[in-house]
């Protein structure tokens, strides 16, 4: 009997998944229950892991759980350090998970929810989770070495140069676009910006008591924090009520963008245990707690869809951002989908905890998999709002107008009814003044959040869970911000090192002063060309970020593919070489489009030339004229940036193909760099589950 | 019951790196106290540290490269 029904339970999974997908699929006018697509997903990642997942680490990667991994061969009681595999899959899981797969989605669904969804589930099952997999495979083989380094060693120099390059790209498109999201979510919320500057005093406190008062007791300081946090939310609607107090956190956009770069200057040499760890700390309960939270909600409630499957706007005239369904889906969606920036974390930290090599299957496909479980619950907390409010928040007013009854009709044209009463109710229930235009993902996914949360918890407290739900996300942008202004500073302290050795030393203060300001002033470029921007500075910087997400993840598939080739596993190198294939082709056209497309609201060159133009004619409003010069410099780089983004992939590509074929063609090429076996001793059975 | 909270607890402390100085000194004493009578000279374990001294290089060991993704 028991044999039976295990043979039945895969035919059965399958069944029920293929039912969710094809009812998701086909259903046309209906509004569809959002637990339609937990299923499906939870059926395609099931199948996913068990036939896919299984099958590459038992057959192509040959995990050996008789070999030492680093973490036993170098275990140095601190970074390398054999551990369980579900305390490995939960820091895992803490380090690949950003705000990324939150917004992403939520941006996505201007396509509706199908395309979104689709590419969320087959994207990661296909590509994501196995590019995870299979880099930290590598780089477990390799003592843990980083992306970078395993480029160079197995590519050449090249490789491992456009590995850095790409990194540091990056880095600092991601910190703009966050930091605009934040911005977005704080302009003239006194509320959320109360609750979100607080977080940076509340992060010292525990940091000090971490450090001197308490050392070590991380627990007992982290709930400390999350209590004060919780209160922060509270506190702000305090402020909110008081006209005195109120007016201090009532600023203009690009006041705010002037502070996130002060706070991300002042991250970047601070030291660690004062900000950034304590920080790291709270917004990673707060992640995790609020995940959860989400799912629970969305399990108990089962909120119908509201957002139709698909849209007129995958034609490309969408409000949010501009281009069609192909390529641009895929490009809005790369975490939760395929995240390059995955590669990073899988290979060099990750690696150091691992105590055997059965446990990769689980933690990096295990890992992708929950995070493309994150981007789904964003997509239905997008979608289950009304589509005219959806974008009445989204749309920036450079689109649909700056007037509330200009947006409204607007949007109402487009087939997605709202009425100006309707978001002045919703705004005053969220307890804001208005939610028009809040452009940047994270205020509509908090309205979506508070309303399943409100439904399913509590319809009294709207405006608490919203303002909970921005400092949410708030709290974990910066801390993205911080750490990523950080990782950038080392960067550049490292290249410059190179050329003066001086500049290298991560301690010397002109030094850290210099390339702090350098990155800050990097990203901060960004960010201030995208508030000024009155088309929503969105428009350009998620696609700019998506492109080198994408592309990153290109060069860590390339790697892959080539050591496979090299490992004499030609047959095998499909499993990176299609996603890598799918990843050039859409960062290529994407990138094309952004390029040489006539559409001002999608080329680059074009938008700067029509700008010109209309500047040089006088056709413009003064405000906007002020800004033109500026506007048509930054498109103009933009283009540039995303062509050298595009000819690096290209490079690493050819560069993957030229070692392959050689290694073919049984010329030399650089030998491979696994580390030799050496069997395992761990008998510890604590250690292993 | 009682063991299953303790699991739980040991898991969080697990994560959050709560218990850390702990496993250091369990670590010092499996590895290194028969091998290494003097501890002061070995690479990077030093004599026993004190748990303020030990966080304070297990956090800025924890915070070189890249831990957090978007």
């Amino acid at each position: 009997m028991k044999k039976i029904l295990q043979k039945c339970v895969w035919p059965f999974i399958t069944l029920i998944g293929a039912l969710a997908v094809g009812g998701i699929a086909i259903n046309r006018g209906e509004p569809i229950n959002a637990l339609w697509l937990i299923i499906a997903a939870l059926c395609i990642y099931s199948i996913g892991y068990r036939f896919y997942a299984l099958w590459i680490a038992s057959t192509v990667l040959v995990v050996d759980k008789t070999r030492a991994t680093p973490a036993e061969r170098l275990d140095n009681g601190r970074d390398f350090v054999p551990t369980n595999k579900w305390i490995v899959f939960g820091h895992h899981f803490a380090a690949i998970a950003g705000p990324g797969p939150l917004i992403g989605p939520t941006l996505a669904a201007q396509f509706g929810y199908l395309p979104g969804t689709l590419w969320i589930l087959f994207g990661a099952v296909l590509g994501g989770c196995v590019q995870d997999m299979v880099t930290l495979f590598l780089s477990t083989r390799r003592d843990a070495k980083s992306l970078g380094q395993m480029a160079r060693d197995e590519l050449g120099p090249l490789g491992g140069t456009a590995a850095l390059t790409a990194t540091f790209a990056i880095m600092i498109i991601l910190i703009a676009v966050l930091g605009l999201v934040v911005v977005n979510a704080m302009k003239h919320s006194p509320w959320a910006t109360f609750t979100v500057s607080a977080t940076i005093p509340i992060a010292m406190i525990i940091g000090v008591y971490m450090r001197y008062i308490r050392p070590g007791q991380v627990l007992e300081a982290s709930i400390i924090g999350v209590t004060l946090l919780l209160l922060s939310v509270v506190g702000g609607r305090f402020i909110d009520g008081q006209e005195t107090l109120r007016i201090l956190f009532d600023q203009e956009g690009l006041t705010l963008a002037w502070y996130v770069m002060a706070y991300g200057f002042a991250a970047a040499i601070l030291p660690v245990w004062l900000l950034l760890a304590p920080r790291d700390y709270l917004s990673t309960y707060m992640k995790i707690g609020t995940i959860t939270l989400l799912a629970i909600a969305i399990i108990l409630l089962q909120p119908n869809i509201k957002m139709p499957a698909i849209t007129q706007f995958i034609d490309g005239t969408g409000p949010i951002f501009s281009g069609k369904l192909f390529p641009f889906v895929f490009i809005t969606i790369a975490c939760g989908a395929i995240s390059g920036f995955h590669s990073l974390v899988a290979s060099g930290t990750t690696p150091k905890l691992l105590s055997n090599e059965e446990d990769i299957c689980m933690i990096g496909y295990g890992g992708m998999l929950l995070e493309s479980f994150v981007a789904i619950m964003a997509m239905i907390a997008a979608t289950v709002l009304d589509p005219g409010v959806f974008f009445a928040i989204n749309s920036p007013a450079g689109i649909v107008g700056a007037e509330a009854v200009d947006a409204v009709a607007k949007i109402s044209s487009w087939g997605f009814p709202v009425t100006v009463e309707q978001m002045h109710s919703l705004a005053n229930e969220m307890g804001e003044t208005t939610l028009f235009a809040r452009t940047g993902g994270a205020p509509s996914l908090a309205v979506g959040m508070a309303s399943i949360f409100g439904s399913a918890f509590g319809e009294g407290f709207l405006s608490i869970w919203y303002h909970f739900a921005i400092m949410f996300e708030a709290v974990f942008i910066l801390t993205t911000l911080d750490a990523g202004t950080r990782v950038g500073r080392f960067m550049l302290q490292d290249i410059l090192g190179n050329v003066w050795p001086k500049m290298g030393e991560t301690s010397w203060i002109p030094s850290v002063i210099f390339t702090s300001f350098a990155v800050v002033a990097g990203w901060g470029y960004f960010l201030y060309i995208g508030v000024i921007d009155p088309n929503g500075g969105v428009n350009i910087l998620w696609p700019l970020f998506g492109i080198a997400n994408q592309m990153l993840a290109a060069i860590a598939l390339s790697v892959a593919t080539g050591i496979l080739v090299k490992s004499d596993k030609l047959k095998y190198a499909w499993i990176t070489g299609i996603p890598l294939f799918w990843l050039v082709t859409i960062t290529s056209t994407a990138a094309w489009e952004k390029v040489s497309s006539d559409n001002i609201r999608l080329g680059f060159f074009s938008a700067a030339n029509d700008l010109a133009d209309k500047l040089a004619n006088g056709l413009l409003p003064p405000a906007k004229a002020a800004v033109a010069p500026q506007l048509i410099f930054n498109l103009q780089l933009d283009a540039w940036i995303t062509i050298s983004f595009v000819s690096l992939l290209w490079i690493i590509v050819f560069d993957m193909l030229r070692v392959s074929l050689r290694h073919l063609q049984g010329k030399p090429v650089l030998p491979l760099t696994e580390s030799a076996y050496c069997p395992s001793r761990l008998t510890d059975e604590w250690i292993r589950d | 019951m009682f063991n299953k909270i303790k699991t739980i607890w040991d898991i969080a402390r697990r994560l959050s790196g709560d218990d850390a100085y702990e496993r250091y000194l369990k670590h010092l004493e499996r590895h290194h106290s028969h091998n290494y009578p003097d501890l002061s000279v070995h690479e990077g374990c030093q004599i026993p540290l004190s748990k303020a001294e030990f966080y304070k290089q297990w956090q800025d060991e924890k915070w070189k490269g890249i831990k957090r993704c978007c």
